[in-house]
């Protein structure tokens, strides 16, 4: 239960870390808060030969508004997700679920980038960036771009992130005045993984669906978005057949693997009996 | 700029000069990377109150204050903690900001094997002094990350939810 030997930098640029990483290859490591990391090399599932820490990058931090964005640095950490006003105001599907992300310890520690970069398929926080239609931005040794998350989630733990690039920031469109949201997730303990987990945002003009972007996690190798299940809804203005065309069309949106534990079928219908709930709330609040 | 310095790379045993202000008091000491912040206290700074049960934040037991807030010890290396400020089991009690959880867990036998009981202390002082009243759902809720073998957490919940409304009412703990 203990790592193997490795060398640690502290990077003070994301320049530095780069070119840190660009001279080790492979065999490096960028360490944000460290929270998968840690473990996995304990476990020894990993073995880099240096870490780059990359936790004293002043510009992966904070939070704030550009353009129609909130613009919340990698290094924002899962307990700010809660605490930080603007992300209550203009990224309150975030907010909603971070109390959801592990234990407030580790959410002390665990940043948004490094959620999203590990692509955990039962994570909260890279689901939820694909409901908000967030953009994520890269830097790497060509220099930087931004990925849709639509683009950005590709298989098990695998992204758009190529050897050697980093997050260096999550783009959020701002919450507006006729945008709705609801999450929630179905665990057998608090703090456990979920079963199923489900974010969604929807636009709404008139007491209707204009818009709508469900996701859901825990359901396969990626965060999964529902896309026939959101093209039901569109027009609607949430009544019962709806809803449940809505629940009838994940079926053929999610397919979840094969499990002893939990088997496809029983999360197929708690997949079902979440997103219920979950639009029900919408439309109480709508 | 001063870059990554690749004699670095030759010798991933050799060690590094850390330095923290641990519960109060400023330390150094010399680490190899991949010792964790819990074996750094307990092995090089002889703070043995912090303990070491999974190595990977599963637990609850290795949890300390890092730059004051809660943090697993097991889940980060001393080097990242490099100029940080960390307050342990040791320290706060000598500081008497949890003398009244302290002596309630004593009191409902929240502890038995006591194995448990530095994590347990750390959470209840940070859920309190961020929710002044919790209610039980909340205390335990808090809790989710911390294992206890031995009292099956009832007590441990009793003894924190005293706590906070003692707190609330200013007077001590009945
Ligand atoms: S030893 Fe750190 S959580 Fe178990
Ligand atoms: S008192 Fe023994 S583990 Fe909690």
């Amino acid at each position: 239960m203990k790592a193997r030997a490795f060398s640690y930098f502290r990077a003070a640029t994301i320049e530095q870390a780069l070119d840190a990483h660009a001279r080790v290859g492979d065999d490096a490591r960028f360490i944000a808060g460290g929270q998968s990391l840690v473990p996995a090399l304990s476990l020894r599932l990993q073995a880099p030969r240096l870490l780059i820490d990359i936790t004293h990058i002043g510009e992966l931090r904070g939070v704030r508004r550009e353009g129609g964005f909130l613009r919340i640095g990698a290094l924002t950490r899962h307990c700010e997700m809660l605490s930080e006003p603007l992300i209550a105001e203009f990224a309150p599907l975030l907010h909603a679920a971070a109390p959801f992300v592990a234990h407030p310890a580790i959410r002390n520690r665990g940043t948004f980038g490094g959620s999203v970069a590990l692509a955990d398929p039962a994570s909260e926080f890279p689901a939820m960036t694909l409901a908000l239609d967030a953009e994520i931005e890269i830097a790497g040794p060509s220099g930087r771009r931004r990925v849709k998350a639509d683009d950005f989630f590709l298989d098990l733990f695998e992204t758009a992130l190529q050897p050697g690039e980093l997050i260096t920031a999550i783009y959020v469109p701002l919450f507006k005045a006729d945008q709705r949201f609801a999450f929630d997730e179905l665990a057998r303990r608090r703090g456990d993984y979920a079963l199923v987990g489900c974010g969604m945002l929807a636009t709404c003009a008139g007491g209707r669906i204009d818009d709508i972007r469900i996701s859901f996690f825990s359901v396969g190798n990626t965060p999964t978005r529902v896309k026939g299940a959101e093209a039901t809804l569109i027009g609607s203005s949430l009544d019962s057949e709806r809803i449940a065309a809505a629940q009838a069309a994940l079926e053929g949106d999610l397919a979840p693997p094969d499990s002893d534990e939990v088997p496809p079928a029983m999360r197929l219908h708690l997949a079902r009996v979440l997103l219920g709930r979950l639009l029900g709330r919408l439309k109480e609040g709508a | 700029m001063s870059g990554l310095d690749e004699t670095l790379l030759d010798d991933t045993e050799a060690t590094v000069r850390v330095r923290f202000v641990v519960n109060g008091r400023k330390v150094a000491c010399e680490v190899a990377p991949r010792e964790t912040l819990v074996d750094c206290l307990r092995n090089e700074l002889e703070l043995t109150g912090t303990h070491a049960g999974c190595e990977m934040g599963a637990c609850g037991a290795c949890l300390v204050q890092l730059d004051g807030r809660a943090v697993h010890s097991c889940l980060m290396y001393a080097v990242q903690a490099d100029g940080a400020r960390i307050d342990t089991i040791e320290g706060l009690t000598e500081s008497g900001v949890i003398a009244d959880l302290q002596a309630e867990f004593h009191r409902r036998n929240a502890l038995q094997c006591g194995f448990c009981t530095p994590g347990m202390l750390v959470n209840a002082h940070e859920l309190l002094s961020q929710v002044a009243e919790p209610n039980r759902e909340e205390i335990r809720d808090a809790l989710s990350g911390n294992y206890c073998r031995c009292t099956g957490y009832e007590a441990i919940v009793d003894a924190i939810d005293a706590v906070a409304k003692a707190r609330c009412e200013g007077g001590g703990a009945t």
